[in-house]
């Protein structure tokens, strides 16, 4: 079964051959589509009219973009859900590591995973379950506000009246980040456990020594020590947020919502090219998103990062 | 007083965790739930609380509004065809990357690092275009090909390689003559077994999850993949929720069981990136 000498692979051009896969998908569906897009982005373009169609319009496209009403519009419903969604994620997910890490053993295992699953499983199945949970007259979210303004006590917090979640411009949002927030803190809180885990014991032994009761232990020790994994995982959340598309497209049909309330920036600049069939509109608008996702990713690099060679 | 904080901070923490775990898990019981009622139970006060028995009748109304064990075929099999694709072409690439030296190779893997950070609608419109001059609309091949040499795929087995196998194993296999995709198939492979299943897992689950490939380049109903089906099922009026949620429901099943059974794996390949 040996090959003859000359056929077989020496070990110089071995790492190319078995690279060439990467190299020639990159290529083919990576780089040239970027290219093509940034080029694109100059373009005048209807898809139905041919590739012969094309024609130069200079920076006509960004211009468009920048004066579109419903440009700004989604980047402000992009940038609410992110923050609406994001940093509450963070804000629960670590202390509920922190928790986990501290107070769970044997379940450890099956109480992690139970967070996680949301983030696994489609997003449209999830989004189908939500848009009946949140129906206005028979969604059990309803009921359940329902229930609660019911209650002595704390009845006043909860609205009287059934809130029309998806439907009502003013409550798209919320729902929305309501359901992101629910698929991604299980994530966060795996990163922030595993960053947990790295702190070594017996700085919190010394700790306890010294009288240190545990809000101080997780205030002067904990959270600095985490500060490294805050930083990777705002990143991620800003990253992702910015990118949001799935959901809110779903949640509202594909179409943004009344008054396109959810329609984030990659919703619209999918319409723009599918539905609107104005391409090189929408190449120059997905340049103009990631140029502000860079922007953001470094931005927030600056505030958290740590100085010095640890990072 | 600080005695009673310290006893009372355990409990606080448990009751805390344990609401949480109820509000992660819910959605699904209730999904599971509709899927075995009709819409005019699903839309009554109050709700379905219980499984009902009419999961079979959701499943005739679902394969009467479209072709949905054909759609659930295609997710299968572009899932699979994007497992094993991944699988071989990323090891290939983790293992060049972690056990040689040659040129290009800190720019080549820059490329793969910068990759993973592209954002995923910046593909969405030239992979249209790419698709259709190739005459990939409609194609199955066009949801597997593409991202079968993927980045993070490629960055998983690098650490693994890098950690799990000897360099000299290699060097000896070399030295008794064995070629070099020899070497890759008969020792690299099978040590890689591990980081193979967990790969393949998160490769598996993340096809059968896709919804913007499919969205761009699948036109006609026959060849949608489940998650486009169900959700061309959804109209402003007369949605059939009750057929929509069992289609959810079989959608979410399979991921429910593998995550049961191989949990752990997965969570550490998922966040492996950020975790060294």
């Amino acid at each position: 079964m040996k090959l003859p000498a000359a056929l077989r692979l020496s070990p110089e051009w071995a790492p190319y051959v078995f690279l060439s896969p990467f190299v020639v998908l990159f290529g083919v569906f990576g780089l040239f589509p970027l290219m093509f897009s940034l080029y694109l982005a100059f373009q005048s373009w209807e898809p139905t009219s041919g590739l012969g169609a094309m024609a130069f319009v200079g920076l006509d496209n960004y211009a468009f973009a920048l004066q579109d009403e419903w440009f700004w519009k989604s980047l402000g419903n992009t940038a609410w859900l992110a923050l609406a969604s994001g940093v509450p994620q963070h804000l629960v997910a670590i202390p509920l590591a922190y928790f986990i890490h501290t107070s769970f053993k044997r379940l450890r295992n099956g109480v992690v995973g139970a967070y996680f699953m949301p983030y696994i499983t489609s997003t449209v199945a999830i989004s189908i379950l939500f848009s009946s949970l949140l129906s206005t007259d028979f969604g059990l979210i309803n009921v359940g506000i329902k229930a609660m303004s019911e209650l002595p006590g704390i009845g006043w917090l909860f609205p009287k009246h059934p809130v029309d979640w998806l439907n009502e411009p003013s409550n798209i949002k919320p729902a929305i980040s309501m359901i992101v927030f629910w698929r991604y803190v299980g994530f966060n809180v795996v990163l922030y456990l595993a960053a947990l885990q790295t702190i070594p014991k017996d700085i919190y032994e010394a700790a306890t020594m010294d009288g240190a009761g545990r809000l101080q232990q997780f205030w002067y020790i904990t959270l600095p020590s985490l500060k490294p994994m805050i930083f990777f995982g705002v990143t991620l959340s800003v990253i992702g947020g910015l990118q949001l598309f799935e959901e809110p497209f779903i949640l509202t049909g594909g179409r943004g919502g009344s008054d396109q309330a959810g329609m984030t920036t990659a919703i619209y600049l999918y319409r723009m090219a599918f539905d609107f069939n104005d391409f090189g509109a929408a190449s120059a608008m997905s340049w103009l998103l990631f140029i502000l996702v860079a922007l953001l990713t470094w931005l927030t690099n600056k505030a958290f990062a740590p100085r010095g060679p640890s990072a | 007083m600080k005695f009673q904080t310290d006893r009372l901070a355990p409990w606080a923490a448990y009751g805390v965790v344990a609401v949480g775990t109820l509000v992660m898990l819910l959605p699904f019981y209730f999904m599971f739930v509709f899927a075995t009622h009709s819409r005019t139970e699903i839309f009554s006060l109050p709700p379905p609380m219980f499984f009902g028995d009419d999961f079979f009748n959701n499943l005739k109304i679902l394969t009467e509004r479209m072709p949905f064990w054909r759609n659930l075929g295609w997710s299968l099999y572009v899932a699979i065809a994007s497992t094993v694709l991944t699988l071989m072409f990323c090891a290939m690439g983790g293992y060049a990357f972690a056990l040689f030296e040659f040129r290009f190779k800190n720019a080549l893997f820059g490329l793969v690092m910068g990759t993973m950070l592209l954002p995923s609608f910046m593909n969405m419109i030239p992979t249209f275009m790419i698709m259709d001059v190739l005459g990939w609309i409609d194609q199955p091949r066009a949801l597997y090909i593409p991202g079968a040499a993927s980045a993070f795929g490629i960055f998983l087995m690098r650490q693994f390689v890098g950690s799990s196998i000897p360099k000299d194993l290699i060097e000896a296999a070399r030295m008794d003559g064995c070629s070099e995709f020899g070497i890759f198939w008969r020792i690299v492979l099978p040590l890689l077994k591990p980081a193979l299943g967990t790969l393949g897992l998160i490769t598996f689950i993340a096809s059968w999850n896709n919804f913007i490939g499919p969205l761009v380049v699948m036109r006609s109903p026959e060849m949608y993949t489940l998650p486009l089906a169900l959700r061309s099922l959804q109209s402003p009026v007369n949605t059939e929720w009750g057929a929509l949620m069992t289609g959810s429901a079989i959608a979410t099943l399979p991921l429910v069981v593998l995550f049961v059974l191989s949990s752990r794996q997965l969570i550490s390949g998922l966040t492996a990136g950020a975790v060294k």
